[in-house]
């Protein structure tokens, strides 16, 4: 008989439902059914029993073709390109478990490598903003049981967070909000007429680039000041009516993506909305918090900065302390500056992902992928390492992007033979140790099962 | 036809391109949704061109060969949308205004079609950029 399995976490996007129940075969090896997911959320669990994983590293050969190798070489691989390169770059992590993220940290130390995360290329500025200004953030429990108002700003949920209205922000109904979406406000502010804008009961259709300009609007119509007549191609009559909306809110809410961190302005967009939420909690109360993209986007930064101080761009190369200065040790400005001779894409698609002039610069030395897909980085790399998709066929903790974190679940083996992130990091670290002939050290959490059994391996 | 036009280019996320991406970076799926461009019709007629012809979008960096759609989500006039993903990076200037983030929205393009020239896959532009390119499947 099948078999279901319930409250199974789904690894895409940030909303990180764990609602889901995945209808598993007899022998507890193939996935049959998924059931609570968005369309998405039910192509990564299908997409994960396909038959054509791979089941082994592959490496490049001389005549440009892969030739599959075992995880031990892949493994050695690895260390020994860590060990060699001044600067190497370990970049990734969107999409794998705070396990994964912790055990890649002992690797970067003694290697002296950077260390970075997807939020480079997305909610990077927020943190900038965050770290000067502070994040008044609350959970998406908050919102489903009190929001009234809810702005999404520079964010399109329904195609990027699709289960995000339905969950926690817009339909559901909570203890103050036992009308749900009847009872709720909701309005949009993108340059596009999005799904999320067709929703909302207010769409304000800013001028593309020009968010800081009505944020600055908002604030000071809140404040009492008059306005020109139209900002940033708003009509001051709506600026005034949606600012009339948010200040009669009980409990108000604002997400803001990409369209704020992507475009001119940046952090600054960030730290404006940071200062408008401010201004709005002395007339009704208001939260603000980032729309994280993966669904543990957030874990590396809570992981890193428990280990190191800081959430992303830290660059261990000194040897004697972590370092963080977006532009100088982020990803990008790395490689277009060519600073990095060796590179490890985890958990993520640095080949579909970074803007074409940035790969071009990672390819001229050591290229390493590991995912357990084929993907775009897979394929130009030197060593491509499948691994265990966390989530389906490995369990682990993640951060939710509220920053909760949420223990996921193991719905079916991975294929015979493949190891998790977890592993191949411990695996890699311990070969490094080996070949410099020091000791591995670790740091376990109290009672954590991985100190006894490997230390001294 | 030689008319071109300039437009505002911003890349960002959709739920096809999110769909596709989990089937797979080389299927059909992941090629027809983002080697796409969404612009207004007014922008079309302008450009001189039906909707799905093909047109070269050309930015500070480089340039790549996609589709013209009509928007699936309103673009009001000026303003383009090219997907997230392979085609569009091929175009997303790397500067970062020192904060590690590309400019992947807001950024010129020119636009002119060359409805003779096919679109090229994911695969052939990111191993042609880095010469792994071995052509054929
Ligand atoms: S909304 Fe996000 S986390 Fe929830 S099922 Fe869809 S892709 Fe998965």
């Amino acid at each position: 008989m099948p078999k279901i399995v319930t409250d199974v976490g789904c690894p895409y996007c940030g909303a990180s439902c764990d609602d889901l129940e995945i209808l598993v075969s007899d022998d507890g090896k193939k996935i049959l059914e998924v059931y609570n997911a968005c369309a998405i959320g039910n192509e990564v669990f299908h997409h994960a029993s396909s038959p054509d994983r791979l089941k082994r590293p592959r490496l490049r050969q001389p005549d440009g073709t892969y030739q599959e190798i075992s995880y031990d070489e892949a493994v050695d691989y690895t260390a020994k390109v860590l060990l060699k390169a001044k600067k190497p770059l370990i970049y990734g992590f969107g999409s794998t478990n705070c396990e994964a993220m912790s055990a890649v940290g002992r690797v970067a130390e003694k290697s002296g490598a950077v260390l970075d995360n997807c939020a480079s290329i997305c909610h990077g500025p927020s943190f900038l903003a965050i770290f000067d200004n502070g994040y008044p953030s609350c959970t998406l429990g908050e919102v489903k049981n009190r929001a009234d108002v809810v702005v999404f700003w520079g964010c399109n949920p329904m195609h990027a967070h699709p289960r995000h209205t339905s969950r926690y922000s817009i339909f559901p109904r909570g203890f103050f909000t036992e009308k749900g979406q009847r009872q709720r406000k909701m309005i949009s502010i993108d340059p596009r007429e999005t799904e999320t804008a067709k929703l909302a009961d207010i769409h304000l259709m800013v001028q593309q680039g020009h968010d800081y300009e009505l944020f600055d609007a908002f604030r000071t119509v809140l404040r009492g000041h008059d306005i020109p007549d139209e900002v940033a191609g708003i009509r001051k009559e709506a600026i005034l009516e949606a600012a009339g909306i948010m200040k009669n809110a009980r409990f108000g809410m604002i997400f803001f993506g990409m369209g704020c961190t992507h475009t001119d302005g940046r952090n600054h967009n960030v730290d404006i909305a940071i200062s408008l939420t401010r201004d709005l909690n002395t007339v009704a109360k208001y939260s603000i918090m980032a729309m994280r993209g993966h669904y543990n986007i957030a874990g590396p930064g809570q992981v890193w900065s428990w280990q190191f101080g800081f959430p992303y761009c830290i660059d261990l190369t000194k040897g004697t302390h972590a370092h963080m200065n977006p532009g100088e040790t982020s990803s990008i400005d790395l490689a277009m500056r060519d600073e990095v001779d060796a590179f490890i894409n985890i958990g993520t698609d640095a080949g579909a992902h970074f803007p074409i002039d940035a790969v071009k610069h990672l390819r001229k030395h050591p290229f390493i992928t590991i995912d357990p897909n084929i993907c775009m980085a897979s394929e130009i790399s030197d060593l491509h390492i499948p691994v265990a998709v966390v989530g389906v066929e490995e369990a682990g903790v993640v951060y939710r992007m509220d920053n909760v974190p949420i223990q996921f679940k193991k719905v079916v083996d991975p294929p015979e033979g493949v190891i998790s992130d977890e592993q191949l990091f411990d695996r890699v670290y311990l070969r490094i140790c080996e070949l410099t002939e020091t000791e591995p050290t670790w740091i376990p959490a109290k009672g954590h099962a991985k100190a006894p059994v490997t230390a001294g391996q | 036809m030689t008319e071109k036009i300039v437009l505002n280019m911003i890349t960002q996320r959709s739920i096809e391109e999110g769909v596709a991406m989990e089937k797979g970076k080389t299927t059909p799926e992941y090629f027809e949704a983002c080697s796409v461009v969404e612009m207004n019709p007014e922008d079309m007629k302008a450009l001189g061109i039906w909707r799905n012809t093909n047109v070269r979008v050309t930015s500070e960096v480089g340039s790549v060969i996609v589709k013209a759609i009509e928007p699936t989500q309103y673009c009001p006039p000026g303003l383009a949308h090219i997907r997230q993903g392979v085609w569009a990076n091929q175009v997303v200037p790397p500067r970062t205004q020192s904060t590690g983030v590309p400019q992947y929205s807001g950024f010129p393009v020119t636009i002119e079609p060359v409805p003779s020239e096919k679109r090229k896959g994911a695969l052939e532009l990111v191993q042609g950029a880095v010469g792994l390119w071995r052509g054929g499947k």
